[in-house]
């Protein structure tokens, strides 16, 4: 099924008698999954771009490709730097959520989509938020349909606020001790007045730390970096951020039963210490992908979160029941016949 | 402002209810029923409208806020939160059936963590005490809106409150990472993550700005980030508003992102110069853009955001020299809003547009200020295009608080035409509840209050706020009956 039109879209759900999976690109689909495709990709295009209100809206089918490409003209970039998966497209993006090394500063994607269409499950052209950089007017659906995974709505365009390229990016490289060592280095950057926009561990053990800005500030911060973390290693300062880029791609790379874990930075190294294969951190210690065979299950601290991505689908820890009965109040509400089958 | 009739019979059970509270408290004097103590409740910040609650409940920990609101719920009893009541929107603004819960009391540091940057709070705390709580570590939480010294942590969150340095930080929802959520049936729940992120959908981005209709946040973890080496501001003069406007565009297109561009046009520098006498030059409209850093890296952006001036001619482009200067830069922009309470009633509007439609708006709003005979003055948050016009009036002269109202909506309205939005940072509360069908259609209104229906089935939280009462008077009436 592949509608052309929004109205075509509401038309199609509104006849649907079982259940359909929205696909954009299908490069971040879960493994539970089921139903028939609803293919976005006829819903394509950019509707608006403003690079001096640092403004994008796109159709939902359009190829996150052609979008980094239109911004890239501009000098500009989606700040939470997804992980350019190749047929990738906006709205499959919108709706995982999809955030890369940057989050760690400048916020996920729902932090950076403005407004949202979708169509609910009966078939209801509903509008949110808007295009502007501020806007409290009434609720944030915007926010509730990212990272919805589709059980709401297919999204059918999407508003992202865009940021400048910054003109300098400089990667900060060292092998800590351990583990323990690791994470003090990235806990030491980001609590220091250094502007740090990515800090992670690549699978080889090397430390990475981004700056990013006009050239003058990022020599001056990555002197005073390295200064600050040189008690656990010596730092080589590296032009650009190709070490950023091998960290996002990580999850897209992985073989293999895939973990995602998102966790308090304070209960990191503990967490490192059991994993039991390649694996890399993110997000300053906030996120762990761990590679592990199928019968391995993470032992979590209080507070923390883990999703198997590949192999079967795993989630901890149970969601509590308050939780669950507002998640499923909401999915009767915007979906009550079910229609909707993407993975919760 | 019209307001759902009272439900007689709740008023009829208030001495019931109020025992049945107190009950419920360990300090009996946790509600307060007298007309002397009700009447401090009487309003928040749009204080053109008063109206006494039932009682106030002044709760003291998440359990109690439970208790209450199971009871509330019971007894069929409206309930409305409040934080400190500063909402300029009526956010807060009881009826005389409604059971008040003030948050004051919950006003604890429940844990600094400097390695995961967060704190976690009650969210009766302060916003300005959140800061100066993690202060001596570093850090500071950035959301600072202008009543940032008064309002509270669970006004924030109910609103979404910005301020002025958003442009760079962000607002409340993108530095909320955790809540803990009383629902209306007195159940507890925990939403958010490390990074914010819960299991499922987005429970705590949609709580984050629902104007407290969804449910009562007793406690909030918040993102908290290292101070800045150093800040700066610069002041830049221009003989149109026009020019200041393109001026903002050319510096957000530069790629140099400030932590804060602030626009003031002349009725307000005048005021503002009467009353504090900020020593501001005589000019149709100034920017004032703040940079932060090490001193070194604050002159690189200040370089090249002087070379973006210049080539809009300003009439002057002061660079502040020493921690003074700078204070007199903010001075002025600080106190525009105490500025015009001198000279003049106002109404607060907080439109926001495409920042490339500045131009346009500025002018349209002078035209229609013309029209309506009453004058605007204009202050706003220009970097996001968040505008807030005051109106002038006075509210002595019968009918010239209406006529304020009417072009206060028509200036909104003219917001959503050029592809903006009501309300930026406010929030809807009752003042622009009826104005929402402008900016959403029924299907849109639609999808909002059935969340609602999910977390407070009944309406009784907050209920006669944000939706056009017309819109949501079955759902309300469901209770009533």
């Amino acid at each position: 099924m592949q509608p052309e039109t929004e109205a075509d879209l509401a038309a199609m759900i509104r006849a649907a008698k079982a259940p359909l999976r929205i696909t954009g690109g299908g490069t971040r689909a879960l493994p539970d999954e089921v139903g028939e495709p609803l293919h976005m990709a006829g819903l394509s295009g950019i509707a608006l771009y403003e690079p001096e209100a640092l403004t994008l809206v796109a159709r939902a089918g359009t190829p996150l490709a052609e979008i980094e490409a239109a911004l890239a003209s501009e000098g500009q970039m989606l700040a939470f730097e997804p992980d350019p998966r190749p047929g990738s497209t906006i709205g499959g993006v919108a709706a995982t959520n999809a955030s890369g090394p940057r989050r760690l500063s400048a916020g996920a994607c729902r932090d950076a989509m403005l407004g949202v269409r979708f169509v609910t499950g009966d078939g209801e052209i509903v509008k949110n938020g808007g295009r502007v950089m501020k806007n409290v007017t009434g609720y944030d659906l915007v926010k509730l349909m990212a990272g919805s995974r589709g059980q709401l709505g297919a999204i059918t365009e999407v508003a992202l606020k865009t940021a400048p390229i910054p003109p300098v990016r400089a990667t900060l490289r060292l092998r800590a001790r351990d583990d323990t060592s690791a994470i003090a280095v990235m806990v030491t950057a980001m609590s220091g007045p250094f502007d740090v926009t990515g800090a992670g561990r690549l699978p080889d053990g090397n430390v990475i730390l981004r700056l990013e800005g006009l050239p003058g500030s990022v020599e001056i911060r990555a002197g005073m970096l390295r200064d600050a973390v040189a008690k656990h290693g010596d730092a080589d300062i590296l032009e650009g951020d190709a070490d950023f880029a091998m960290l996002r791609d990580f999850a897209a790379g992985a073989t293999g039963p895939l973990w995602r874990m998102v966790l308090r930075p304070s209960d990191a190294a503990q967490m490192l210490a059991g994993l039991p294969g390649r694996h890399a951190v993110d997000w300053g210690g906030a996120l762990i992908w761990a590679e592990a065979p199928p019968d391995w299950m993470p032992d979590l601290p209080p507070g923390a979160r883990a999703t198997r991505l590949r192999g079967d689908a795993a989630s901890l820890p149970e969601t509590d029941p308050v939780t669950a009965r507002l998640n499923a109040g909401l999915k009767q509400k915007f979906d009550p016949r079910g229609i909707f089958g993407g993975a919760p | 402002m019209q307001m759902p009739e009272p439900d007689t019979s709740v008023i009829a059970r208030r001495d019931a209810i109020a025992s049945r509270l107190r009950a419920a408290l360990a300090d009996r004097d946790a509600v307060l029923t007298g007309p002397a103590e009700t009447r401090a409740y009487e309003c928040d910040a749009l204080s053109a409208y008063r109206c006494p609650p039932l009682m106030v409940v002044l709760p003291s920990t998440t359990a109690e806020v439970s208790a209450v609101l199971k009871i509330c719920a019971e007894e069929g009893a409206p309930v409305v939160p409040r934080g400190a009541g500063t909402s300029l929107a009526g956010g807060s603004m009881p009826t005389s059936d409604a059971v008040l819960i003030g948050l004051a009391r919950m006003n604890a540091v429940l844990e600094i963590s400097s390695a995961d940057r967060l704190v976690r709070v009650q969210t009766g705390r302060t916003n300005l005490s959140v800061t100066q709580a993690v202060d001596g570590q570093g850090f500071f939480y950035a959301p600072d809106p202008s009543s940032q010294l008064a309002c509270a942590i669970g006004g924030n969150i109910a609103m979404n409150s910005g301020g002025a340095h958003c442009l760079k930080y962000g607002v409340t929802t993108n530095n909320l990472l955790g809540a803990t959520v009383v629902l209306m049936d007195g159940s507890v729940v925990e939403l958010g993550g490390p990074m914010g992120e819960g299991a499922g959908l987005d429970l705590l981005g949609l709580i984050c700005g629902s104007e407290g209709q969804l449910g009562i946040v007793t406690e909030a973890t918040l993102r908290i980030l290292p101070k800045p080496a150093g800040a700066r501001p610069v002041l830049i003069a221009f003989d149109s508003p026009v020019t200041a406007g393109a001026c903002v565009a050319a510096i957000i297109r530069s790629g140099i992102l400030p932590v804060a561009i602030e626009f003031m046009d002349r009725p307000c520098i005048a005021a503002t110069e009467d009353f504090c006498g900020a020593g501001y030059p005589d000019c149709e409209a100034l920017l004032i853009v703040e940079v932060e850093g090490t001193p070194a890296e604050i002159d690189e952006q200040l370089s090249l955001i002087r070379e973006i001036a210049e080539s809009f001619a300003p009439l002057e482009f002061r660079e502040s020299r020493s921690e003074e200067e700078s204070r007199r830069i903010w001075l002025g922009r600080k106190s525009a809003f105490g500025a015009m309470g001198v000279i003049s009633d106002y109404m607060c509007l907080d439109g926001t547009i495409p920042v490339s439609r500045l131009p346009d708006v500025l002018a349209g709003i002078g035209e229609l200020s013309a029209r309506a005979g009453l004058r605007v003055a204009n202050v706003f948050h220009a970097g996001d295009g968040n505008m807030h016009p005051l109106i002038l009036y006075d509210a002595n002269t019968p009918g010239d608080l209406e006529r304020c109202e009417a072009l206060g909506a028509d200036i909104l309205r003219l917001c959503v035409e050029v592809d903006g939005c009501l309300t930026g940072e406010h929030g809807v509360g009752v003042e622009k509840r009826e104005l929402m069908g402008a900016q959403y259609s029924d299907a849109d209104l639609e999808a909002q209050m059935a969340v609602k229906d999910v977390f407070d089935p009944g309406w009784h939280l907050n209920a006669a706020k944000v939706f056009p009462l017309d819109a949501s008077a079955r759902r309300r009436g469901r209770h009533a009956a």
